[in-house]
Order: structure tokens, then C-alpha cells, then sequence
């Protein structure tokens, strides 16, 4: 198949998939599974099969129709949205086998519509990965948010129908509100939203009007979580696991971070953003949202909750490093999109196994439960290294390339903001950490559990295998991203 | 004989020859029927029309052959090639809709007679489209206003009543002002034909009695348009109609006399009065700005959701004043295509409120509370036609928005003020849309009696038909755009 043959397919399969989904979930449950793991590896074969031409300096095009003259639906890639593409993909193929055993081992209702609804999901984040212009980008933007609003109002009580109300709110009138000008001024002033190496609003704009716009992008982007647009992110935890780990490590946040990535890189450009005063209110936006967010973290006493302030943080690690406006800051944003991934999507899975082997939600709860739980805590532990940012785990890499910007920089603001953060990291992921492991078992809690379901443990276990893998092997990665940069 | 060449007499003849017909059945499903059918045949005209029209075609007819200026001239160009569509599209929308939800709301012996009531506005409004004669645009006015009186009056809501009387003074006074105005034209002129009068009105020596005849066609045709400050009969007739009334009306009957303001003021009053430099049309602007920000300011306070599209509908005919009153190719180019996707969304809104109408015991917003689990398919409906509405990519709404906004930005700082005007008008329409989403989907239902089961099918596929015309023309504006920039292109030729 030839690259924009891919694309489509990339698209498209996700959406055969859930059509589907939605047949054979009126004849057999095991026939559904196995549509929806047929369609994540179709997917991700489609997305990896992209990948050498990439790596050569393809940039793989395909125009479905212009809308207006100057506006159309269309798809290129290049190699942030393939690294996107890439992660969100291969995530699926693995969350799709932990769902199997969590929505399973908790008896969900409406199983069929969640699978459904996920495929959907999927096929907007690679339209958001693969998108050529700001519309095409938008487009799949708001189908992503609606398309996960069943999923985040899954149990359907009231207490999840709130949060589902705050989820819904904050996403759709930001992007509305904000993004929506912002794309519509882009167009008016450069006559182009496609996304072109070096940015297209050079000379177009000057002074505070470039702030302005990066603002109505940065908090009209509200999936990247940046404050004050957060307060959606905690409400979401209210969805069951397999759909955070959608939101916080698959598609949803990363779909905001690299949104707000690409646009800085190829709507704004990177030199032209850098030498212009007006926009450096971003940079310690996201560092003030590193700390307020870890210090938030830090007096969280339920375990999902503690994870998505932690997601907060790490988010506008990716905007802070994207903010820093070098070279290898650019690099370090991308790859922290992955490495957070690694390390969120097995935190969360930790966490849901937790939940389905012994209903226990809350930190202190945790005390003990190593010994009772030996792969999960393992794989949890893993995580919160990665998320501090200790080798041999993925974040390690990241922050090393996010720092080495802020070193070329010279921008110490950055680099304290990182030093604080990674203390604080460790001030609430390290004592989890040695509770479980080495203080003994409170009594009157339930603690006649063993391990979660072999599917979910096999999950946790390839999650935390790829952060520390991502350790040793991260040469393509970073190949494909220096292009970002360079030439 | 050759068929396209009298398919301009047929758009009117078919739906009157029914007339008679649907009011002597007296059984209601062979009235809703022939109705129906009589519909779907003008669209089918109207669509025949349009492609002629695309192709360059440009449809003349004189009545009993009578040459103008002195016979009866009918010209189908792009602009009523498009009011034509728009039309018979939302009538046999509507129709077909009423086949239910029609039941519910008048007893089945008038229904015949309702519906011949509905077929003879639907000929009016088409003469309308059609007819060159200034006189022959009065008479069918009163066509389809008397039989929209009787259409909105038909509703159960006894508070209807007063809602149509109010419509049938302040819209007899419209008529007037623009017979008293057209009947100014005739004595400088000496002439009916409109464009006739146009080559005429310049050698008037007297101006005085044209520029009197300008202000009453104006007012009075502002009025039947329900223009800002002149709107107040609509948000009540609105509310009160029966439902696919509503349906029908909102998608066209403002928009027609927005034809006929436009035909007149940039084909016969725009440039052609000596020593009047001034532009009639950019005299709409304050009235377009006002409509825009006050009537989307009530409708973000209303409760019950009829009267909230209603009110919604006067912003919405302030936008297309507002690209008409900028007298530029641009600015008629997206307000013509805001008649076209406007009537498209509150089509859609409206036949999604006639299904929501089948279940629920009252239309107040609280009465919609926690129904979108129990009617998915027609809340999904009202999301996406609300999408339409506030120009949401993707959708129709964001295409006529777009182009507003290029052809303001050509102005430079008044344009860019004006620009804050449409994002602040769109951005109240996200508060009012999210209101009925709010009461939706997010609220646990207040009475026992919430909905058990989703509208009836026909009504639901006629809906979802109508919501993704919306999508496919956001997506693929093709054809609106082409109807309308040949459209203004024409309406600007005249003013060079």
C-alpha cells in the first residue's frame, strides 16, 4: 500500500471497527473482544507500516475535499503526529486487552456501546495525529470530545453524570469560545491554517496580538489541561479505568498536549515565537501549573484522584517544554508525551486492578497490599519511578531533553520549576510506594484478595516492560523527532 | 411543448390547482397525501429549476404572453432559484413530519382543510420566488399570509389566538406600507414590472414620492421579516403554531420578504435615484447589530424552548441583514447563504422540537429535564442542528458565518468591531443551545411522566434527513454557494 492509502486506513479502520463493534455485540460477547483486538492491531499495523516513510522524510499526504477555497479536509503526516499516532495506537491494542478483563471482572453494563464508542475515539485521535490543517485538526478535536462523553458518563448515576456535565462544559465551550477564534483569525490573518515547517503567521502578526492568539489556542486547547481549564481532568476520574487511561495516556490529554505542540511548532514556528516577548506568559503559566498541581497532588488521599493532578503536572511538562522554544525542548515535549504515557497508562492500570481484585480506592487502603499483589505493585512502582523521572525508566529521557533545552535557553525558571517538581513527584509517589511494599496490612480492611485478572495483570505488565524499555530503546523516537526540528 | 420552459408557471400552478382538490377530500391521510405529493412535486420543480439555473439557464415566463412590461412577468434567477429550494424543501420537511405529529395537535376533521391552508401559503411564498411584477408580490403575499393565519391559529394552545391576531394586524400593516409604496413607484413610473421600474425610476424628475415609496416598502416589508425592532409578533406566533407549522414558516416565510427587500433595494432604489448618493441597505446595519445582540440576549433568559429558537431566528435575520447591509458582493454572497443555511438549521431544530413534542407533556425547558436518555436519537438531533446554529465547523451554520466574517474584514477596524458582534452573537448562542443541553442531559427528570419512548419513526428519519443536510452542506457548500455568489453578483450588477 502506498503512504495516503495508509492514512485512510488509519482512519477508517477504527470507525469499520466500531460498526463492528456495535454488530457483533448483538451476537456474541468473545466475537466483540475479538473485533475490537483485530481492529487495534489492523490499526497499529496500518500506523507502523507509515513509519519508514516518515523516517525518510515522507511527509505522506491525502486531500479528501475542500470545503471552502482555502479550507479543506486533509491529512499529512509528519513526525510529531506520527510519534502521536504511533503511541495512541499501540496503547489501544494493549487497553483493549485490559478492558476485556476489568470491564469483565466488574460486570459493567453496556458493554458494546463502550467498545463502540472507544473505536470512535480512536479514529478522531489519528484524524487530530494525521491532520494537514487547523479545520481538519478541529473537526476531529470535537469529535474526540463527544465521542468520549459516553464513556466518561459510563455508570450513569448522578454523581458521574456531574462530572460527565463538567467534562462535556469545560471542553466543548473552550473550544468554542476560544479555539474556534483562534483558528478563524489564524486563517484571516496568515490565508492558511495548513501546518508548514517554520510557522505561517510570521510578519502577520506582531506584539501582543501573537500572545493573545497563543492564549486563545492554549486555553482553547482544554484537553492539554492547562489552568485554570483543568478542573475537568480530576471530574473525569469518575469514569471506570480502561477509560482513564484513554483520557490520561491514549488519546484524550495527548491529543491536547499535541495539539498545542504542533500549533506552536507549525503555526507559530518556533524562532519567531521565541523572539517575541509577548508569548513567554506561557512558560510560567506551565510552571506554576507543574507546582500547583503537584502540591495538589500531594494532599490527595483517593488513588485516582492523586493520578490525575499528577496528569495535570505532567501535561504542562509537554506545553512548559514546547513553551521553552528550543530545539531540544521541542524534542523533550514530544517524547514526554510518550514517556508519560508509558508511565500513566500502567499507574492507572495498576490502579483499576487494584480496584477489581479488592475495591480499594483510597491511599491508605494501600498499605500492604505489595505482598498480596506482587505484579501490579510492581508495575506501579515502575510507573511512579518513570514518573519521577529515575532511570532506567522513560521519564528519565524526557526530562533530560526538556532540561537540556532549558539549559540552552538559559531559562532557570524552567530548570528550578523541573527540580521542584521532580521532589514533589517523590514526595507523593514514594511513600505509596513503601506502604505497599513494607508496612503491614491495616486490619478490617478487606484483604482476603488476591492478584487482579490475568488480563489486566498482562496489560500492567507490557506497560511497565515498554516504560523501562523506552529506556533502552528510544533511538527511533528520537530520530523521528529531530526532524521535528531540523531540517 | 416543451415542459422546462413553463416549469416557472407550474412552481405556482401545481400547489393551487391542489388547493381545491385536498380541501374537498375529506379523508385526512388521502389530504395529508395529496399535500404531500403536491410538495414533493414543487420541490422536485424547484430542484429542476436549480439545476437549469446552475447551468445558466435563466427562466422567463409571460403570462398568457403578454410581453412585459405591460404582461405578467414570472423570471426564476439564482436568488429565487435558491428561496425556491429552501421553500418547497422545508414544506415537504414539514409535511412529511405532520403525518404524526399532526394528530396530536388539530382534530382529524379540519385536517383536510389545514392542509389545503398549507398548500395554498406554499403557493404564495413560491409566487413570491417567482413573480418579476411588483403588483403580482402583493397579491401573493396576502396568498400565503392568510393561509399562515389560519395555519398558526390552528394550534390547541388557545394563546395561540391572540399570538395570530397580533401577526395578522402588524402584517396587514406591512402589506400596506408596501402597496402604499408600490403604488407611489407605479404613479412616477407608469410601470409594475421590476425591472422596468428600475430603468425607469432614473428619469423620475420628482424624487420625492420614490424616496416616500423606498421608506414604506422598507417598513413594511421589514416588518413581515420581523426585523429588529419590528419583530414583535414573531417569538408568540412562533411558540403557538402547531409544531410543523413552526417548522415550515421559520425555515422561509421571514426570508421571502427579505427577498422581496433585497430585489427592491439593491435592484430598483440602489443607485438609480439621481442626486441621492446614499445606500438604502447600509441603513440596516445599527437595526442588524441590535437584532443580533438583544434578540440572542432574550433568548439566553427564555424558558420555553419554542420561544427560544424563535427569538434565536430574529439574530439570525440580523445576520443576514448584516451581510446585506454592507452593499458589497461579498457581504450579499453570505447573506444570501445565511437564508439558505439558517432556514436548514432552524428547519432541523424546529422538527427535532415537533418530535420532542410527541412525548412530552409540556415545551419548557424543565420539562425537557433528563429526556435526552429516554429520546437519544432526537436530542442528538437538537445538538447537531444547535451546532448548525452557532457555526460550529462542520456544519452549514460555520460556512455562512465564515464568509460574514471575510467580507466584514474587508472594512478594516469597523469590520473587525463588527466581527466582535458575530463571535459574541455565536458565543450566546452556545449559552442558549448548552441551556436545553444542560436540561437534557444533565438533569434527573422532575416529573413521573418523562418520555418512555423515542418520537415515531418517520418523524425521526425526516429529522435526522434534515440535521445531516446540515452536516453535508458544512462540508460540501457547493451548491449554496454557487446560487448565492451568482446571486448577489446579480443583485450588485445592478449597482455598478
Amino acid at each position: 500500500m502506498n503512504p495516503s492509502d495508509l492514512i485512510l486506513a488509519a482512519l477508517l479502520t477504527p470507525l469499520a471497527g466500531a460498526l463492528g463493534i456495535a454488530l457483533a455485540g448483538r451476537i456474541n460477547h468473545n466475537l466483540r473482544e475479538a473485533v475490537t483486538l483485530v481492529t487495534a492491531a489492523v490499526l497499529a499495523w496500518a500506523v507502523w507500516s507509515l513509519l519508514p516513510d516518515i523516517q525518510a522524510g515522507g511527509r505522506p499526504m491525502l486531500s479528501v475535499s475542500e470545503v471552502l477555497p482555502g479550507i479543506a479536509i486533509a491529512f499529512k503526516v509528519e513526525p510529531l503526529g506520527m510519534l502521536f499516532a504511533a503511541l495512541a495506537a499501540s496503547l489501544w491494542i494493549i487497553n483493549s486487552v485490559y478492558s476485556i478483563g476489568y470491564m469483565r471482572g466488574n460486570n459493567e453494563q453496556h458493554q458494546t456501546r463502550f467498545y463502540t464508542c472507544f473505536a470512535i475515539a480512536l479514529a478522531a485521535a489519528m484524524g487530530i495525529a494525521f491532520a494537514a490543517n487547523l479545520f481538519t485538526l478541529f473537526l476531529f478535536y470535537e469529535i474526540l470530545t463527544l465521542s468520549t462523553y459516553p464513556l466518561v458518563s459510563h455508570k450513569g448515576d448522578e454523581k458521574t453524570v456531574r462530572s460527565a456535565r463538567i467534562y462535556l462544559g469545560v471542553l466543548l465551550t473552550t473550544s468554542i469560545g476560544l479555539l474556534l477564534p483562534a483558528i478563524v483569525w489564524t486563517y484571516f490573518v496568515a490565508g492558511t491554517g495548513d501546518f508548514t515547517p517554520g510557522g505561517i503567521v510570521r510578519g502577520k502578526l506582531q506584539g501582543p496580538e501573537v500572545g493573545l492568539l497563543l492564549g486563545l489556542f492554549v486555553f482553547g486547547v482544554g484537553k492539554a489541561a492547562v489552568m485554570p481549564v483543568h478542573r475537568w481532568l480530576p471530574a473525569a476520574m469518575v469514569a471506570p479505568t480502561p477509560v482513564s487511561a484513554l483520557l490520561h495516556a491514549v488519546a484524550v490529554v495527548k491529543a491536547g498536549v499535541f495539539s498545542i505542540t504542533k500549533i506552536i511548532v507549525y503555526i507559530f514556528g518556533v524562532d519567531f515565537l521565541f523572539a517575541e516577548p509577548s508569548s513567554a506568559w506561557l512558560l510560567y503559566l506551565a510552571a506554576f501549573t507543574i507546582i500547583a498541581a503537584s502540591l495538589v497532588a500531594l494532599r490527595q488521599t483517593n488513588l485516582k484522584r492523586m493520578l490525575a493532578y499528577s496528569t495535570i503536572a505532567q501535561l504542562s511538562y509537554v506545553v512548559m517544554a514546547a513553551a521553552i522554544l528550543k530545539p531540544l525542548a521541542e524534542i523533550g515535549a514530544a517524547i514526554h508525551m510518550v514517556a508519560h504515557a508509558f508511565g500513566k497508562i500502567t499507574l492507572f492500570f495498576a490502579a483499576g486492578a487494584i480496584y477489581v481484585a479488592s475495591k480499594k480506592t483510597e491511599l491508605p487502603q494501600l498499605r500492604g497490599i505489595g505482598r498480596r499483589m506482587p505484579w501490579t505493585m510492581t508495575a506501579f512502582t515502575i510507573g511512579a519511578l518513570s514518573m519521577i523521572g529515575v532511570p532506567p525508566t522513560a521519564g528519565f529521557v524526557s526530562k533530560w531533553y526538556i532540561l537540556a533545552g532549558a539549559f540552552e535557553a538559559d531559562n532557570y525558571v524552567a530548570i528550578a520549576t523541573i527540580i521542584c517538581s521532580t521532589a514533589l513527584n517523590a514526595a507523593y509517589f514514594l511513600p505509596i510506594v513503601y506502604y505497599a511494599w513494607f508496612a503491614p496490612e491495616t486490619d478490617g480492611e478487606n484483604n482476603n484478595h488476591g492478584e487482579a485478572p490475568f488480563f489486566a495483570v498482562l496489560a500492567l505488565m507490557i506497560t511497565a516492560t515498554l516504560t523501562i524499555g523506552f529506556f533502552l530503546f528510544n533511538a527511533t523516537a528520537l530520530e523521528l523527532e529531530r526532524q521535528l526540528v531540523g531540517p | 411543448m416543451n415542459l422546462n420552459e413553463h416549469l416557472a408557471a407550474l412552481q405556482i400552478v401545481v400547489p393551487l390547482l391542489a388547493v381545491p382538490l385536498i380541501a374537498l377530500l375529506q379523508l385526512r391521510r388521502m389530504a395529508w397525501l395529496v399535500a404531500t405529493l403536491t410538495s414533493l412535486m414543487a420541490f422536485a420543480i424547484a430542484v429542476a429549476m436549480t439545476v437549469g439555473v446552475l447551468n445558466g439557464q435563466d427562466y422567463q415566463y409571460f403570462m398568457g404572453n403578454w410581453q412585459p412590461p405591460y404582461g405578467i412577468e414570472l423570471r426564476v434567477d439564482a436568488l429565487s432559484a435558491l428561496l425556491l429550494l429552501v421553500i418547497t424543501a422545508a414544506s415537504s420537511a414539514a409535511l412529511l413530519a405532520s403525518y404524526h405529529s399532526l394528530d396530536t395537535q388539530i382534530e382529524p376533521r379540519r385536517h383536510a382543510l389545514f392542509y389545503a391552508a398549507w398548500i395554498l401559503a406554499l403557493a404564495g411564498l413560491s409566487g413570491i420566488a417567482v413573480t418579476a411584477d411588483a403588483f403580482n408580490v402583493f397579491v401573493f403575499m396576502e396568498i400565503s399570509s392568510l393561509a399562515s393565519y389560519v395555519l398558526m391559529a390552528g394550534g390547541p394552545d388557545r394563546r395561540g389566538l391572540p399570538a395570530v391576531f397580533k401577526y395578522l394586524i402588524l402584517g396587514t400593516i406591512g402589506a400596506t406600507f408596501y402597496l402604499i409604496g408600490v403604488g407611489l413607484i407605479y404613479m412616477m413610473t407608469g410601470t409594475l414590472n421590476l425591472e422596468d421600474m428600475a430603468q425607469r425610476v432614473t428619469q423620475v424628475a420628482d424624487q420625492k414620492p420614490v424616496l416616500a415609496a423606498a421608506g414604506f416598502i422598507t417598513v413594511g416589508l421589514a416588518l413581515k421579516a420581523a426585523m429588529f425592532p419590528l419583530h414583535l409578533w414573531l417569538p408568540n406566533a412562533y411558540t403557538y403554531a402547531p409544531h410543523v407549522v413552526t417548522a415550515f414558516l421559520a425555515a422561509c416565510a421571514t426570508k421571502v420578504s427579505l427577498y422581496v427587500l433585497l430585489r427592491f433595494d439593491f435592484l430598483v432604489f440602489q443607485d438609480n435615484l439621481v442626486s441621492h448618493p446614499l445606500r438604502f441597505a447600509s441603513l440596516l446595519m445599527p437595526m442588524a447589530i441590535f437584532a443580533i445582540l438583544i434578540a440572542s440576549a432574550v433568548a439566553m433568559f427564555e424558558k420555553n424552548i419554542k420561544r427560544l429558537l424563535a427569538w434565536s431566528s430574529v439574530a439570525q435575520i440580523g445576520y443576514i441583514t448584516l451581510g446585506a447591509s454592507l452593499v458589497t458582493v461579498s457581504g450579499l454572497t453570505a447573506s444570501v447563504l445565511h437564508i439558505f443555511n439558517h432556514a436548514l438549521a432552524k428547519g432541523s431544530l424546529f422538527l427535532a422540537v415537533a418530535c420532542l413534542a410527541m412525548r412530552l407533556p409540556g415545551l419548557q425547558l424543565r420539562d425537557l429535564a433528563g429526556c435526552a436518555r429516554s429520546m437519544p436519537w432526537t436530542f442528538a438531533a437538537l445538538v447537531l442542528g444547535g451546532l448548525s446554529l452557532i457555526g460550529v465547523p462542520g456544519t452549514a451554520g460555520f460556512i455562512s458565518k465564515w464568509y460574514l466574517i471575510s467580507a466584514l474584514l474587508t472594512l478594516g477596524a469597523a469590520g473587525v468591531a463588527l466581527v466582535a458582534v458575530i463571535v459574541i452573537g455565536s458565543l450566546m448562542a452556545v449559552v442558549y443551545i448548552w441551556r436545553i443541553v444542560e436540561q437534557a442531559y444533565f438533569q434527573a427528570p422532575s416529573n413521573p411522566a418523562a418520555p418512555a419512548a423515542e418520537a415515531p419513526l418517520t418523524l425521526l428519519v425526516v429529522t435526522w434527513v434534515a440535521v445531516l443536510a446540515n452536516v453535508y452542506f458544512g462540508l460540501q457548500p457547493a451548491l449554496p454557494l454557487a446560487l448565492s455568489s451568482s446571486a448577489a453578483a446579480a443583485l450588485m450588477g445592478a449597482t455598478p
